[in-house]
């Protein structure tokens, strides 16, 4: 049998195929909002998701502590602690790996393996080779992070410091585990770091007696129970620890790799929150006011279709499909696009992140949502105008519409009339007009600018914060950690050191800070009196002073524990006179990154009961030096570290910023494809609007040119008004997203370059000068007399 | 004795626009017999369009009644007009109203299909003879052409009414008598009661009855002892 479709379907596909660029644009903009919702969306909640399993599978503790040493019989005190499902003890000690090349000594973190690998609780991951054999004490697992970065494969031998002395260690195989997500030196370091930190897991029997810690542990991770206070449990935990020098137990959210998983999920979750929200309501917006307008050209032969008696359920259903056709090609594309880069999303965050297992699941509520949303406020925008069509009696909307009032616009009366001819004339007219058209229109076009200038906001505030806090902040190029208190003579020598410019002493020192039962651990900094490589900026990028006397902390951190200027707040130390001190807070800062605080080293120094020592250099290098002052610096016995200021920026980028440029990347594709999707689509509609005015002006006289300038000049208008305000709302919505994004490690400052507006500026320019060009090709080919013969 | 058709007592309309009303029929009692051809004239503005638009479903007056045999119009639904329009009447617009991405054939057929017991559309075309341009559209055909696609339209489902709007407005002579022969076909076939609007004094000879409006109300009616058959007619 044929298919034979009825007339008014005949009409249906006829329709469609003759706006076909419109259609597809229209689509586009639908597939773009549906598909930067659910690529967020679905990589959101899939990386959730293989993160949760990690971590179930490979089962993750939920509190960890760090102790100086207890016998093996204090785990069943810690097993018998309120709250505590299981007990997992090890042995964790630092080491120094030998690499090659010059000033080359990453620090390594030793962890003890049970028999046969089998740990009950932060378990490892082996990813390739074998387990170290039992009792062996010359086998060792490498954290694949590390040996990536250097290039180490299982079966190599490396040297080890270990206890003092230098022992060779074979590398049986590479292996992560979930507690090393992010490789993060221990001592409250900032940036995860793959190529000064690794981790080496040997067979406890084999490696006790190196450190001699037979029949004993300093590092404990345990499981709750279910339904457990951590509070409790921690307090708990620290009652037993605490006659064994323990440290003060954490929970998984501040466990250092967790912290920082956390707070980068956390952004992905914010931007896969608020942003595709943002994209879908605009594309639903555009989508609305694009339909509108389509159906109102189609007002005569709505008309005309009631007339010969067709009901308007028949006529609603012919518009409906009409609709729907471009909607639901533009959601079955957004959704197939949707669910790729979903895909190539997730493979991209995992492997990034290192889990081993990684699912990606779009589900079915998502795209359901997406495509309601959109699809929904396309058929509104279309039947909004269809009910105002079909309200009329069939004689009233058939008639043709009556005249347009014009009058004289505002610019003319002020005398600029003259100034820009008959044909500027026309186009002040018809702006004027229609006053709300020309304004919704320049708020399409404006959102298109907004949402392009959201997409690349996250990457500016990287830049900003990056350039601010590692260059303007911090005016160090190489920082030289000692392995403790040194005393000041110190920076004397290396000031002597050839190279350096200057170089200055500080002290830096972890405390744990309490606020009620909230507590953080904080390093506090203390500075010289004439500190000069170091400045104090708050997000706005104003400097400001180094406290006189009490600290001075990070607004974060107040806010976190709920304290402010003026408020004493309690301390517990770590060095020169463990324990409890007090402190007084003398101000806030609205630091970008970090938190910490900062006061005199005089201060620190006194608080700690100690002489004038500090515990880093800053130094102040021609760059071409670094290298040799580097392995210079290693062969000092006091020193710990010697890091340089590009290797840590290079870090950074890698960890944080690298990750936020997929994201831009895609957020700028899609948010393009939606404005020039607006732009033509206003344009065509406008020519189809104003089809007959036009080759009624061609008729009279006009030239091809003077028509297209009067259209390209009511477009241009449109595009220009709509620039302002479209910056600015995307100025408004990145501080809106800003304020939605707050994990703990940093703050987004919302400073948008002027790259940025100039590239949102100029793809609005770009994809308008392509409609025009479009559009006028379009009236180059305007079929006069077609055009005049035909009542619509 | 023929029975009234349509009827109206007392109908006025009045165009609201903004501060300004313009009264475009004030209070016109009027009948459509069966089977009648009946001619309506009258200066331009003064009302013809409003009353064809208000007898044939289109528009509701503003005050009084419309009767359709014994249905009042004037209390329909607007479902029960949109019924009205399609089951009975065939219109012929001023402005041809044809779907510009149809074909003349399926601009007809958009009719046929939702009809009862229609002529098949290439026979609806034959009869005005546009059989050689069934796949044309619309703004491949003159304006006469559009027209005469617009009157097989409304006879294609053999309506009970024809209400023709300047049927020959456009037309030249030649093709203006194929349309009138058309309707004058209809009429006398099907038993069609017809009203036709026109400009053409002529053609009021084709008519048994002419009516003439005068600034919305009617001020002449006249019967023809004779009619002339479309052919004879001269303009
Ligand atoms: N939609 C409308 N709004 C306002 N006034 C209208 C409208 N339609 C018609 N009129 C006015 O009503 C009056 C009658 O109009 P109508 O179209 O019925 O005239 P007509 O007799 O058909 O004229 P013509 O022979 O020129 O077609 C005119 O004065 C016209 O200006
Ligand atoms: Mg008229």
């Amino acid at each position: 049998m044929r298919f034979s479709p009825s007339a008014l379907d005949r009409k249906l596909i006829r329709d469609l195929k003759g706006m076909l660029g419109q259609g597809i644009t229209i689509s586009l903009v639908v597939a773009a909002g549906i598909s930067g919702f659910l690529t967020l969306r679905a990589t959101y909640s899939s990386l959730l998701e293989s993160r949760d399993q990690y971590y179930e599978e490979y089962r993750f503790g939920d509190v960890f502590a760090q102790l100086d040493r207890a016998p093996e019989s204090v785990a069943e005190r810690l097993e018998s602690v309120p709250g505590v499902a299981l007990v997992h003890t090890r042995v964790a000690e630092s080491a120094r790996i030998l690499m090659e090349g010059p000033a080359q000594t990453p620090q390594a973190l030793i962890l003890s393996l049970p028999p046969g690998g089998d740990a009950p609780l932060n378990q490892v991951l082996l990813r390739e080779g074998r387990w170290p054999g039992a009792g062996e004490s010359d086998e060792a697992l490498l954290l694949d992070t590390f040996a990536e970065r250097w290039e180490v494969a299982a079966g190599d031998t490396l040297g080890v410091v270990m206890n003092g002395s230098l022992r060779s260690v074979r590398i049986t195989g590479l292996a992560t585990s979930p507690e090393f997500i992010y490789p993060m030196p221990p001592g409250g370091a900032l940036i995860p770091d793959d190529e000064r930190f690794a981790v080496l897991w040997m067979d406890r029997r084999g490696m006790a007696p190196i450190f001699r810690m037979e029949g004993a542990f300093n590092d404990v991770v345990v499981r709750m129970n279910p339904g457990a206070l951590e509070r409790e449990v921690l307090a708990g935990i620290d009652g037993v620890l605490e006659p064994y020098g323990g440290r003060g137990a954490v929970g998984r959210d501040l466990q250092p790799s967790n912290f920082i998983l956390d707070g980068e999920l956390e952004q992905l979750r914010q931007f896969s929150t608020v942003v595709p929200i943002i994209f879908l309501g605009v594309a639903a917006f555009l989508l609305n006011m694009v339909l509108s307008r389509l159906l109102h050209l189609q007002r005569t032969q709505v008309a005309a279709l009631k007339a010969l008696g067709y009901h308007d359920s028949e006529v609603g259903l012919h518009y409906l499909k009409m609709t729907l056709g471009v909607v639901i090609a533009g959601s079955v594309l957004g959704v197939v696009l949707g669910w790729y880069l979903g895909r190539a999303m997730t493979l991209f965050y995992g492997n990034f992140f290192g889990f081993p297992i990684l699912g990606f699941r779009m589900g079915w509520r998502a795209p359901l949502a997406g495509i309601l949303i959109a699809g929904g406020a396309g058929v509104i925008g279309a039947f909004t105008a269809l009910r105002k069509i079909l309200a009329l009696s069939p004689a009233e909307a058939m008639s043709p519409e009556p005249p347009a009032r014009y009058r004289p616009t505002l610019p003319e009366r002020m005398g600029l009339g003259r100034l820009v001819g008959p044909m500027g004339r026309m186009v002040l007219r018809e702006l004027g007009r229609r006053p709300l058209r020309t304004g919704l229109s320049a708020l399409g076009i404006a959102l298109a600018i907004a949402i392009v200038v959201v997409g690349r906001f996250s990457e500016d505030a990287m830049n900003y914060l990056m350039e601010e806090q590692f260059y303007r902040a911090w005016r160090e190029n190489v920082t030289v950690a000692f392995t403790g208190p040194t005393p000041e003579r110190a920076i004397r020598e290396i000031a002597a050191l050839p190279g350096v410019a200057h170089a200055e002493g500080m002290r830096v020192t972890s405390v744990r800070m309490y606020a009620g039962h909230r507590w953080r651990d904080v390093p506090l900094q203390g500075y010289p009196d004439e500190v000069r490589l170091r400045q104090l900026l708050d997000a706005d990028g104003r400097l400001r002073a180094f406290p006189e006397e009490g600290v001075v902390i990070t607004e974060k951190l107040g806010e976190v524990l709920g304290i402010a200027p003026g408020d004493s707040v309690r301390v517990t130390l770590r060095e020169g006179r463990p324990g409890e001190a007090t402190l007084r807070i003398t101000g806030t800062v609205d630091e970008m990154l970090g938190m910490q605080g900062h006061m005199r080293l005089g201060d620190l120094n006194a608080l700690l009961a100690e002489g004038p020592v500090v515990s880093q250099a800053l130094v102040q290098i021609d760059p071409r030096d670094v290298e040799a002052l580097e392995a210079r610096l290693m062969e000092w016995p006091g020193v710990l570290d010697v890091a340089s200021r590009d290797a840590l920026v290079e870090r950074f980028r890698e960890q944080s910023a690298e990750m936020l440029t997929v994201m831009t990347l895609i957020l700028t594709l899609f948010a393009s494809v939606i404005a020039a999707g607006v732009v033509y689509n206003n344009a065509r509609v406008a020519v189809s609007m104003r089809e007959r005015d036009l080759a009624s002006l061609r008729v009279l006289g006009f030239s091809r040119r003077e028509i297209s300038t009067v259209l390209l000049g009511e477009m241009g208008v449109q595009v220009l008004i709509a620039i302002p305000p479209g910056l600015w709302i995307g100025h408004r919505l990145c501080v809106w997203i800003a304020g939605t994004v707050d994990p703990e490690r940093y703050r987004l400052p919302v400073v948008l370059s002027a790259e940025t507006y100039g590239f949102a500026v100029s793809v609005i320019l770009v994809a308008a000068t392509a409609s025009a060009l479009l559009v006028r090709r379009k009236l180059d080919r305007l079929d006069l007399i077609g055009v005049l013969k035909t009542r619509e | 004795m023929p029975e009234p058709v349509l009827t109206t007592r007392g109908v006025t309309r009045i165009y609201e626009m903004g501060e300004i009303e313009v009264q475009a029929l004030r209070g016109v009692d009027f009948e459509l017999m069966e089977s009648e051809f009946l001619v309506l004239v009258g200066a331009s503005g003064s009302g013809k369009s409003t009353l064809m638009n208000i007898l044939g479903g289109l528009d509701r007056p503003t005050d009084g009644t419309v009767h359709f045999r014994d249905r009042e119009l004037t209390r329909a639904s607007d479902r029960e007009l949109t019924e009205y329009r399609r089951n009975h009447v065939g219109f012929i617009f001023q402005f041809y109203n044809l779907m510009p991405s149809l074909t003349a054939r399926e601009n007809v057929a958009l009719v046929t299909e939702i009809t009862r017991d229609p002529m098949p559309a290439d026979e609806a075309l034959a009869l005005v003879g546009l059989e050689h341009r069934l796949d044309h559209f619309p703004s491949q055909l003159s304006g006469g052409e559009q027209q005469r696609v617009a009157v097989a339209r409304a006879i294609a489902k053999r309506p009970e009414l024809l209400l023709c709007d300047e049927p020959t407005g456009a037309l030249d002579y030649r093709s203006g008598v194929v349309v009138l022969e058309v309707i004058e076909r209809v009429n006398r076939e099907l038993g069609t009661a017809t009203a036709v609007i026109t400009h053409n004094a002529p053609i009021s000879a084709m008519a048994s009855r002419v009516v003439t409006l005068h600034d919305g109300a009617i001020d002449e009616e006249r019967h023809n002892e004779t009619r002339a058959p479309a052919s004879e007619i001269r303009w």
